[in-house]
């Protein structure tokens, strides 16, 4: 419920602050000699676009309704189904980047969190610290730079040249072997974050009273980890779940482009540049939507994994 | 023959930063004998919780036991291993904390805490472990025990809550416990039924105690002697009758003026808000050169600026730490 008010909540503030901003997809025309005023006209009576902004907005609602969310310009189609084929790849890309990220930061953030003053604590520390630093940008670009001389992984695009006549087989190992480099860039963009939190917590549940009196009663240290700290430090990290799927997705909107990813991010860079309006709309309401998804999961996983939510609920 | 804990000359400091270390406990002797239940009283900040993690070796980092022996059955307890610690621990004494509402995992349910005991110095099987969970929850007082064996902690009242603590603790029949305000959070009601609770376990466990309470009602019943801390040393010991009804030392009778007593049998039901002791307990960081509690004394003499007293043992058998007593 709440989600589809922010739903609607977004799909008004962003049509209205496309439609506000200045120029169209027809103003460039006009600076064409070759195209008379008259087209123009025309051409803008036939989208609509010398109609007030309430009506536009209801027209686009109307095909949102029929799942073509508005209509491209520069494309000449609707916008539904120039973006399902790219929110899919967009979707391959952070969901694999989701995975890999966490499975790679809960084990080594627990493991950092019992490592209190050490010489692995001052060295996760700083490399987290130096990666934080680094702009996205220019590890992406490392990565690429890193491709191009080593020439491991292809530095761009899904698939190869021929894709489309290989076997099944062949095909799942083209596109992995493509998602490797953008991956890589996402989960080293995102994981010293997430490590750093998964620290926090298991540390913080470790200093809990129940953990301290588990160690009164002799309960041995392992189980005091896993059975106690971890569960305890299991809801901020739900918590922190949807936000990290936030987080990875704008980023992979830059790295998508830069390595020539044909997710959303490319489609919307593009629909920018050419003001094509309705197509600017339907990757940000994509995202949007993504990220109501990854709180949904997250509430869900929430309501499962911490009884005192469950009984609220009830 | 020794007596079952053996506490001397023990001192733990907190270092905090680079400011003098805190004296949280001073050089601090106690004995609890078997089946003994030894009360502890002081006011807040006096050391007592420290005395307690000391014992079992749970001291946070900033905490150093500095000098003294902690001996159990004869045995050193500071120079165990981590190892030797954790077989004791639960084993053959355990501790029931002073806030019991935070001393069970809140995502899990409390049979399994209860039973998890038991596995970690048993080499019992799953199941045993859980009938023994039960029939200590069941020793505590539950009439439903699987009922709560599959409860949440905050789908129990505090006082059940608690109930469970005193299983968890009791699960591997410990010799001693240890029980900071086991009750303090309690209303009056739970307290009382707590307090009854603690005093058959003890005689039916032939449990020795060292309770740490302000519950003058509870101490007076339970207690075989009472030990009066102040600024991490003791100041008396002597039996409840002995100290509740004619305190020596200016500090304990100052205490327990300010102590609410049990509820009085006139049934006057208005409290008297009991006069606290004027001034504040020394900072554990700088404590004065002569006797801890000199400056804010009513009775002081001229040797109490200068040094500490000594421990004096009188006719009656009782221990007090004062120059009007010989110091
Ligand atoms: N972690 C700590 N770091 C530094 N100083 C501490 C720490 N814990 C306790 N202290 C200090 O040690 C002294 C004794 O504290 P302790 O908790 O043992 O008192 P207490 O008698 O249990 O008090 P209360 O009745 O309030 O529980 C206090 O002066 C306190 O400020
Ligand atoms: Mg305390």
């Amino acid at each position: 419920m709440h989600g589809l008010l922010l739903l609607a909540g977004v799909s008004l503030l962003s049509f209205v602050l496309v439609e506000l901003a200045p120029g169209d997809y027809f103003a460039e025309m006009r600076l064409d000699p070759r195209i008379s005023e008259a087209t123009v006209h025309a051409l803008r009576a036939r989208y609509g676009l010398d109609r007030p902004l309430p009506e536009r907005y209801g027209r686009w609602l109307a095909s949102l309704a029929k799942g073509e969310l508005g209509y491209s310009f520069a494309y000449g189609q609707p916008v539904g189904p120039l973006l399902w084929p790219r929110l899919r790849n967009t979707l391959l890309l952070t969901v694999t980047a989701t995975a890999l990220a966490w499975l790679l930061a809960v084990p080594l953030g627990t493991w950092w969190a019992t490592r209190r003053r050490g010489p692995a604590d001052a060295a996760l520390t700083g490399l987290t610290a130096m990666l934080l630093a680094l702009p996205d940008l220019v590890l992406v670009l490392g990565l690429l730079l890193l491709a191009v001389r080593t020439g491991w992984f292809p530095t761009g695009g899904m698939v190869s040249l021929g894709h489309e006549q290989m076997p099944w087989g062949a095909r799942v190992k083209d596109v992995a072997f493509h998602l490797v480099l953008p991956v890589a860039a996402l989960v080293l963009g995102i994981v010293p974050a997430l490590v750093r939190y998964v620290r926090a917590s298991v540390a913080d549940a470790l200093g809990a009273p129940f953990v301290r009196a588990a160690r009164a009663h002799g309960i041995p240290e392992r189980r005091v980890l896993f059975r106690h700290a971890l569960p305890a430090a299991a809801n901020p990290l739900v918590s922190l779940f949807g936000l990290s799927l936030a987080g990875l997705l704008s980023m992979s909107l830059l790295v998508e482009v830069v390595m020539s990813w044909p997710g959303l991010g490319p489609l919307f860079l593009e629909a920018i540049l050419a003001r094509d309006f309705h197509l600017v709309l339907g990757p940000v309401l994509a995202s949007t939507f993504l990220l109501l998804g990854g709180n949904l999961l997250a509430d869900l996983l929430l309501a499962a994994t911490d009884p005192r939510i469950r009984t609220e609920e009830r | 023959m020794p007596a079952l804990l053996e506490v001397r000359d023990l001192t733990v400091h907190y270092t905090s930063g680079n400011g003098a270390p805190a004296v949280a406990v001073d050089e601090l002797s106690l004995d609890v004998e078997e089946g003994e239940v030894v009360g502890l009283l002081g006011e807040s900040g006096c050391g007592k919780t420290t005395l307690l993690l000391a014992i079992l070796g749970l001291l946070p980092e900033s905490a150093h036991v500095v000098k003294g022996s902690i001996r159990f059955r004869g045995r050193e307890l500071r120079t165990l291993s981590g190892a030797e610690l954790r077989g004791l621990r639960g084993a053959e004494v355990s501790i029931i904390f002073q806030e019991p509402a935070l001393a069970l995992n809140p995502v899990r349910r409390v049979g399994p805490q209860v039973a998890e005991v038991v596995r970690a110095h048993r080499r019992w099987s799953r199941r045993r472990c859980r009938e023994e969970a039960l029939s200590m929850l069941a020793e505590v007082g539950f009439t439903a025990p699987e009922r709560v064996h599959d409860s949440y902690p905050h789908e129990l009242s505090g006082g059940e809550r608690q109930r469970v603590v005193i299983a968890q603790a009791l699960a591997c029949r410990p010799a001693l416990i240890l029980a900071d305000e086991p009750t303090a959070s309690l209303d009056s009601t739970t307290q009382a039924e707590l307090r009854a609770l603690l005093g058959a376990l003890q005689s039916r466990f032939g449990l020795a105690l060292l309770l740490v309470s302000h519950d003058l009602g509870a101490l007076a019943a339970l207690a075989h002697r009472v030990l009066v801390m102040y600024a991490g040393r003791l100041v008396e010991a002597g039996g409840p009758t002995q100290v509740f009804g004619d305190p020596l030392h200016p500090y304990s009778r100052g205490l327990l003026r300010a102590l609410p007593r049990a509820p009085d049998p006139a049934g006057s039901r208005e409290q008297r808000i009991p006069p606290p002791i004027p001034g504040m307990s020394p900072d554990p960081a700088h404590l004065p050169p002569g006797c801890a509690f000199e400056p804010r004394c009513p009775d002081r003499l001229p040797p109490c600026v200068e040094r500490p007293p000594q421990e004096t043992r009188l006719a009656d058998g009782r221990h007090v730490r004062c120059f009007k007593y010989g110091g």
